[in-house]
């Protein structure tokens, strides 16, 4: 929990930025490519398989929860690949590499940042993986809280991109 | 007869202990086996947090003298501008130019390098990392009741993550263009420009390299600050029962976990405009005569982003000291600390007002002058539960049966230090009248006297009064008085001459000032400082000796509660093994300051009310 708190506040610190940077003048206005809301979709989704799976591994579900935790980890991974791809069409498509406009850097800053911390998402997904195949005891405590709290990093990363997402597309 | 009494007192508190403690089962478990099994494990790899704090200790004290003796360096060129620095040379090589007449002169360059390492080593590396990761690390599991940190991995991670980045920072010391010289709170463009000045390349980017590490480490300790204090106290131990160390610590991190994210966003935003061509921060810059491609940044984008952590980070640094202090005196004037929960509600407020003042450091870069208004108000308000804080520390003192140990000088000397330095916040708060004093040497005084000089005050009050629960040993006291009165004097002579300077407008971190007409009849004053700081100086190596003589020559600690106080630290062994108590953790029965109660000289924590008898925090 403190660790999200942590987080906000650095996100919080950037989109103030953006702001106070955008008052400035000199800001290119424009559109953020369409690819981004197919990472919104992507992540979304990933977060509700999450859930999914934590429910199938409460109730004992180990088929149903090892599937929806291989859904997750796909998304996951998905979401850094489409983002990626996002990059790559702001530079292309819109002809703003990074160092154009502090109005595209913001945009490059911002979800580079949130992609590091899915990666560290992705990573923990992975160590759920390799538990739910490796280890043969049920749902005890210590694995439960395992799971959940690697369930509220996501939620929470998920929740944040959603955000940063709305935040850039009404302001460009 | 003496030995019987305190054998008695030691059966009777083994005996509450037993009876009214709580049985977690721990040493049929053996963990004390799997974390100190051998030397590595128990003192370098440790997860013990005993062993964790005095790390942190010997780390800080180790930047302590680094920081110290680079003071020392760029004092003698403020003091003795004139005078040959060649007898340095074998220490700092190239940065001592030896012109043909034998006379050696400190590198212009390197002098600011030398201003912004101290600033940085002693800000971050010292008065963060070395207080509050000490006594954070030692006190909460002790105090609290607890057998060791909610983590102890992440409390090892948290002291290693430290480590490393003093590492990288040392090593930048031995750049051939030298560490980064461009002041401690890094404003771009001399710290967004690889090109601006010799320490803007390498030597900054090892410089942000080693702070982010170091925002890893303070993030992993505060997150196991928080939880241990709020998941792991011991049974009766309620929040209103918690020592005001604890109550110090719990707020310093809750501070640092929502304050150093922001700096490391500021930090990102550098490397953007340092490696990928970004202009967050730079706007159109000439170097050389030649324009470079940077349009439209803005540096003071960085200065919001940097004293929006900058700002709370002076209470992160003072919080810990403050609640040192609070014990120290308490304990050494036997009486209970006067307002315990005005001393708690002033530092809820003081943490919270401190994320809304930043700009108070930003009054002369241009912002608007009616947001200047707005943080002004506030910064002046914060001088209220200031006031409040020292009225109570003075209030417990007085009439006290006060002992006058070296802790306990140290800790007065912390109130007289903090009021000093405190009443020149004031003037500085008020935007008018800081546009005479902001960047003279008027701020140098304030910041030393309120933060510098009160923490490390702080921190030797903590480091003498638990030094016996450290190391099992005294520390010699008549050197300690020495030490006290030494750094006491000589910190004033040092910081109080500094305020006319900067009233004259004298400015920081200028490299020498007799080239000035206005300022050169401050030379006389500039030697006195200088010499005072040698002195300052050399009676802090009386500390060092102290310590490490007494870590293993020290007089020998022969019960369990020396200072006859009444919190849980003292209630466990005089060398308290991993998990700290043998068998039971003691449960708590009342508030930790009841001192001088019913004819008796303390009460443990640990004994219970007696009927109908009223519980002091409460
Ligand atoms: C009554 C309370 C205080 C007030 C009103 C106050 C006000 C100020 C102001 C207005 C400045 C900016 C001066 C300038 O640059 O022109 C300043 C600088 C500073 N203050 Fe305070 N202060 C207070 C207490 C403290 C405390 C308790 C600490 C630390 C424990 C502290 C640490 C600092 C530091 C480190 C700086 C200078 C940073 C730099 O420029 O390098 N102050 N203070
Ligand atoms: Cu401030």
């Amino acid at each position: 929990m403190a660790a999200c708190a942590s987080i906000t506040m650095m996100f919080g610190a950037f989109t103030s930025a953006f702001l106070v940077r955008q008052a400035a003048g000199n800001w290119l206005e424009f559109a953020l490519p369409g690819i981004f809301t197919l990472s919104t979709v992507l992540i979304v989704a990933s977060s509700i398989t999450l859930h999914g799976a934590f429910i199938a591994f409460k109730k004992g579900a180990a088929p149903l929860y090892k599937g929806l935790l291989i859904a997750t980890f796909a998304l996951g991974l998905a979401f850094v690949v489409v983002q990626y791809e996002g990059w790559q069409a702001m530079k292309d498509l819109l002809g703003l590499p990074l160092g154009t406009n502090p109005s595209s850097d913001f945009v490059y800053l911002i979800s580079m940042i949130h992609a590091a911390h899915v990666i560290g998402g992705v990573a923990a997904l992975l160590v759920a993986l390799i538990h739910a195949f490796t280890l043969t005891s049920g749902p005890t405590p210590t694995r439960k809280l395992r799971l959940e709290l690697t369930l509220i990093y996501w939620h929470f990363v998920d929740i944040l991109w959603v955000y940063l997402f709305v935040f850039m597309t009404l302001q460009s | 007869m003496a030995n019987v009494t305190t054998q008695q007192v030691q059966t009777e508190e083994d005996r509450l202990i037993q009876e009214q403690g709580f049985d977690d089962h721990f040493h049929e478990h053996h963990h004390g086996d799997k974390y100190q099994s051998n030397f590595i494990t128990t003192y370098i790899f440790s997860q013990d947090h005993k062993i964790i704090a005095r790390q942190f200790l010997i780390t800080g004290m180790f930047w302590a003298f680094i920081g110290g003796l680079m003071s020392l360096i760029f004092r003698l060129q403020l003091g003795f501008p004139d005078e040959s620095l060649a007898w340095l040379r074998p220490l700092l090589g190239k940065w001592i130019t030896v012109n043909d007449a034998g006379l050696g002169t400190l590198a212009p360059e390197f002098y600011y390098a030398l201003v912004t390492m101290h600033g940085t080593i002693l800000v971050f590396f010292v008065l963060t990392a070395g207080l509050s990761g000490t006594f954070s690390n030692l006190l909460i599991p002790l105090q609290v009741g607890a057998r060791d940190m909610a983590s102890p991995f992440l409390n090892m991670l948290s002291y290693w993550f430290f480590f490393f980045a003093g590492v990288v920072m040392f090593f930048s010391l031995f750049l051939s263009t030298g560490p980064f010289s461009g002041g401690w709170t890094a404003y771009p463009p001399l710290s967004a420009l690889p090109q601006a000045s010799s320490g803007s390349g390498a030597g900054m980017t090892l410089w942000i390299v080693s702070l982010v590490l170091f925002v890893v480490s303070v993030l992993l300790g505060g997150i196991n600050y928080i939880t241990t204090i709020l998941n792991l106290r011991t049974k009766g131990m309620s929040l209103w029962r918690m020592p005001l160390t604890i109550w110090a610590f719990l707020i310093t991190a809750v501070i640092g976990l929502l304050s150093f994210p922001v700096l490391a966003s500021g930090f990102f935003l550098i490397m953007f405009d340092r490696s990928l061509g970004t202009s967050f921060y730079l706007s159109e810059i000439f170097i050389g005569g030649q324009a470079l491609d940077h349009v439209g940044g803005s540096p003071i984008l960085y200065q919001h982003l940097f004293w929006f952590l900058g700002h709370p980070e002076v209470y992160i640094i003072i919080l810990p000291a403050m609640g040192l202090v609070s014990e120290v005196l308490s304990v050494h004037s036997r009486k209970p600390i006067f307002g315990y929960k005005a001393m708690v509600f002033s530092m809820l407020a003081i943490g919270f007002l401190s994320f809304i003042v930043w700009a108070h450091h930003m009054f002369m870069s241009g912002v608007n002058p009616f947001i200047s208004n707005f943080f002004v108000i506030f910064t002046l308000i914060i001088a209220v539960p200031s006031a409040v804080k020292v009225f109570n520390w003075i209030a417990t003192l007085y009439g006290g049966n006060v002992r006058f140990t070296s802790a306990n000088l140290f800790a007065i000397g912390f109130v007289s230090m903090f009021i000093s330095g405190g009443l020149t916040g004031i003037f500085l708060g008020n935007s008018a009248i800081d546009i005479q004093l902001h960047d003279t040497y008027f701020v140098v005084a304030h910041f030393h006297i309120v933060m510098g000089v009160a923490a490390f005050f702080g921190m030797f009050a903590g480091v003498y009064h638990w030094f016996p629960k450290m190391f099992g040993r005294f520390m010699n006291e008549t050197m300690g008085k020495i030490h006290f009165w030494l750094t006491m004097i000589g910190a004033y002579a040092i910081f109080w001459p500094m305020h006319y300077l900067g009233m004259a407008g004298v400015p920081r971190r200028y490299y020498r000032f007799d080239v000035f007409e206005t300022f050169r009849h401050f030379t006389e004053i500039n030697k006195f400082i200088t010499i005072a700081a040698m002195v300052v100086f050399a009676a802090q190596l009386l500390l060092l000796i102290n310590f490490f003589y007494s870590i293993w020559k020290g007089k020998k600690v022969t019960t369990k509660n020396p200072w006859g106080a009444s919190t849980l630290e003292w209630t466990t062994p005089i060398h308290a093994g991993h998990g700290n108590w043998p068998g039971k953790i003691p449960a708590v029965q009342r508030w930790p300051y009841d001192y001088g109660k019913d004819g008796k000289e303390f009460t443990p924590q640990i004994e219970p009310l007696k009927e109908g008898e009223h519980d002091g925090g409460h």
